[in-house]
């Protein structure tokens, strides 16, 4: 187990440099940079600012300084577009934020997703199924851009009882809306998902067997199904994490809530190269991490795959 | 007084082609430490008899007759009862090994819940007692592979699991639902003779529930022949090998390979197994039966003297 945790930590390395490789290369190939505005600069201040952020330089050399920085300062660089502010603080700034409601978001998910996914089977073919899984279905194709504006409308300006934006530090009536209007459709997913799966592990031989050891119900579904019956929710959630915090785009945008997100837009839009390319390490650093917590998770879970690894 | 007796059972499934009725009227009993073998090919209801006496039989499913254990009725006992018996009194080998084990729990912990659950045991006793069952059952090692996953164990080995499953609370009546089919036919001598030696040394009765003759042959006092959820024929082992009174049995034993024959071409029984949606009025082997004279389609016969057959048995070819 350590010894893969420590393989799957040292693959990390190649595929982040082929990623920057990758990436920087690709954004210089846009159109416009992060200094180009409609009335063009005098080539003598243009010349200035080339030089003040190293653009001057062979793009292979940029590049080497790039990853220098990095590995040696722990470095992203200034941020071309945000005069002042390195990619470090803007990061250190908006990354918290962007976590703290992209966690409780997935505490929502998870805390309402699968008990419900659960109850709906155990009660399967009953009016409590069919209301969970319509429910579910409802909900699931409200995307978080549709269901943001209807929060908004009911809880802050029917009934004034959540703030419809802002962070103020993160207090609990900031993180509401936001981590409810970007998990519901996960949350819908993740109880049809344990639904279906629970309802096939009860079918399963095996659950038969340990009816037949005389195990009342309770037992059966806690200590036999319930396992079983989440691994196909855990892969679903693997995914889903990343996405929820690096999708969170419109959250922060319409939140006001001074995310990362809100970062990446503005960064896309004025050719921060810096900025993208440091947002871009920061979401593939997550999506690996998340993706190798849930491949341990897994391996708790299925002896199979324990073995194996 | 028997242990176990059932009274026309019959079993009946709610499907979307209709009602299914898969067994009917089917009545036997066993005593203590006694043996008998329920033969049928698939579809002919064996396996359902079990999961009723169980109470396991899956929702859509209507039971009507006595099932009898110890003078109780298992039919009617409430959910709570009937899990006090479960695998206490009761305990049901399923047929395949490889999916009636928990792959996520280790072998101990699936041993010992058993003991935890029935007899109050603690931790260390039922690992002590999953210890004994699993050298009972012969699972070279045993003491450290108790913290092993049903995966790290072969076919047989898995069978002698489930066989010391069954075992650990010594139960009086075993249920053993196509043991060996699903294993190889070396080992599937080996899990017989494992069956045979404990149930000699605990005296539990068995039913053995299986399609195959051979496997019977060895083991059982008494035979059941099923057909079509029916009882066809029910005689102690040895008569129905050397004198078998229905044409279904003789069929089955002509389709039984056997080392003296030679080259004796085997015969199938031709047809197919009967279509069960409609309330049985006839013989269900009649279609399928060479003896079968115009009568046998219109009447059900009457199970008497061991056989369900209108033809006696001197007609029989």
């Amino acid at each position: 187990m350590f010894n893969y945790t420590l393989r799957r930590l040292l693959t990390v390395i190649p595929t982040l440099l082929v990623l920057i490789v990758f990436s920087f290369y690709l954004m210089r190939l846009a159109p416009g940079g992060p200094f180009t505005s409609e009335k063009p600069l005098p080539p003598a201040v243009m010349q200035n600012v080339l030089e003040r952020y190293g653009m001057d330089q062979p793009l292979y050399v940029q590049l080497w300084t790039y990853i220098k920085n990095i590995v040696f300062h722990f470095d992203f660089g200034p941020s071309f577009a945000q005069k002042d502010r390195t990619v470090n603080d803007v990061i250190a700034q908006g990354f918290p934020v962007t976590l703290t409601y992209g966690f409780w978001s997935a505490v929502f998910v998870l805390v309402l997703g699968i008990p419900l996914g659960i109850v709906a089977a155990l009660r399967h073919n009953s009016i409590w199924d069919y209301t969970m899984t319509g429910l579910a279905i409802f909900s699931q194709i409200f995307p978080n851009f549709v269901l943001a504006p209807i929060l908004v409308l009911l809880f802050t300006l029917s009934w004034g009882l959540l703030p419809g934006g802002g962070w103020n530090g993160g207090q609990w009536e900031y993180i509401v809306m936001p981590a409810i209007a970007l998990g519901t459709s996960y949350m819908a997913g993740v109880a049809r998902l344990t639904r279906g799966s629970m309802l096939e592990v009860l079918n399963a031989p095996f659950i038969l067997t340990a009816r037949a050891k005389g195990l009342p119900e309770r037992v059966i579904i806690w200590r036999h199904a319930l396992k079983p019956a989440l691994l196909p929710t855990l892969t679903y959630m693997g995914p889903v994490f990343v996405y929820m915090i690096t999708g969170s785009v419109f959250i922060d945008v319409f939140f006001s809530t001074g995310g990362i997100g809100q970062d990446f837009i503005d960064g896309a839009y004025s050719r921060d190269y810096s900025m993208l390319l440091g947002l871009a390490i920061l979401y593939s650093l997550l999506t690996f991490a998340l993706n190798l917590m849930l491949d341990l998770l897994y391996a708790w879970i299925d002896p199979k795959v324990r073995s194996s690894l | 007084m028997s242990l176990l007796s059932v009274e026309n059972l019959q079993i009946r499934f709610r499907t979307g082609d209709g009602l299914v009725h898969a067994v009917n009227d089917v009545s036997f009993d066993i005593a203590e430490g006694q043996k008998l073998a329920l033969v049928g090919e698939s579809g002919s209801g064996k396996s359902q008899i079990a999961l009723a006496i169980m109470g396991l039989l899956a929702k859509n499913a209507e039971v009507a007759g006595k099932v009898r254990f110890d003078g109780r009725d298992l039919l009617s006992l409430p959910a709570s009862q009937l899990n006090a018996l479960r695998a206490a009194q009761i305990a049901l080998i399923f047929q395949d090994p490889m999916s009636s084990l928990n792959p996520y729990m280790t072998i101990e912990r699936q041993l010992g819940e058993v003991v935890e659950l029935h007899e109050g045991a603690s931790r260390a006793e039922a690992r002590k007692r999953a210890l004994e069952v699993m050298e009972a059952v012969r699972i070279p090692d045993a003491r450290n592979r108790l913290r092993a996953y049903p995966h790290e164990f072969s076919g047989g080995m898995r069978q002698r699991i489930v066989i010391a499953m069954a075992l650990i609370c010594r139960p009086r009546l075993i249920l053993a639902d196509e043991p060996t089919t699903a294993l190889d036919v070396t080992v599937q001598a080996q899990i017989m003779a494992l069956l045979d030696e404990i149930q000699r040394d605990l005296g539990t009765a068995v039913l053995l529930i299986t399609h195959d003759l051979g496997v019977v042959a060895g083991f059982c006092d008494d035979t059941m022949v099923l057909y079509g959820g029916r009882v066809m024929e029910a005689a102690p082992t040895p008569a129905i090998f050397d004198a078998p009174g229905h044409p279904y049995t003789r069929g089955l034993l002509r389709a039984v390979p056997r080392i003296t024959d030679g080259d004796v071409t085997l015969s199938a029984i031709p047809g197919s197994p009967p279509n069960q949606t409609a309330a049985p009025r006839a013989c269900p082997f009649a279609p399928r039966c060479v003896d079968a004279i115009p009568a046998c389609h219109e009447m059900l016969p009457d199970f008497r003297e061991g056989r369900a057959c209108i033809r006696p048995v001197e007609e029989l070819t």
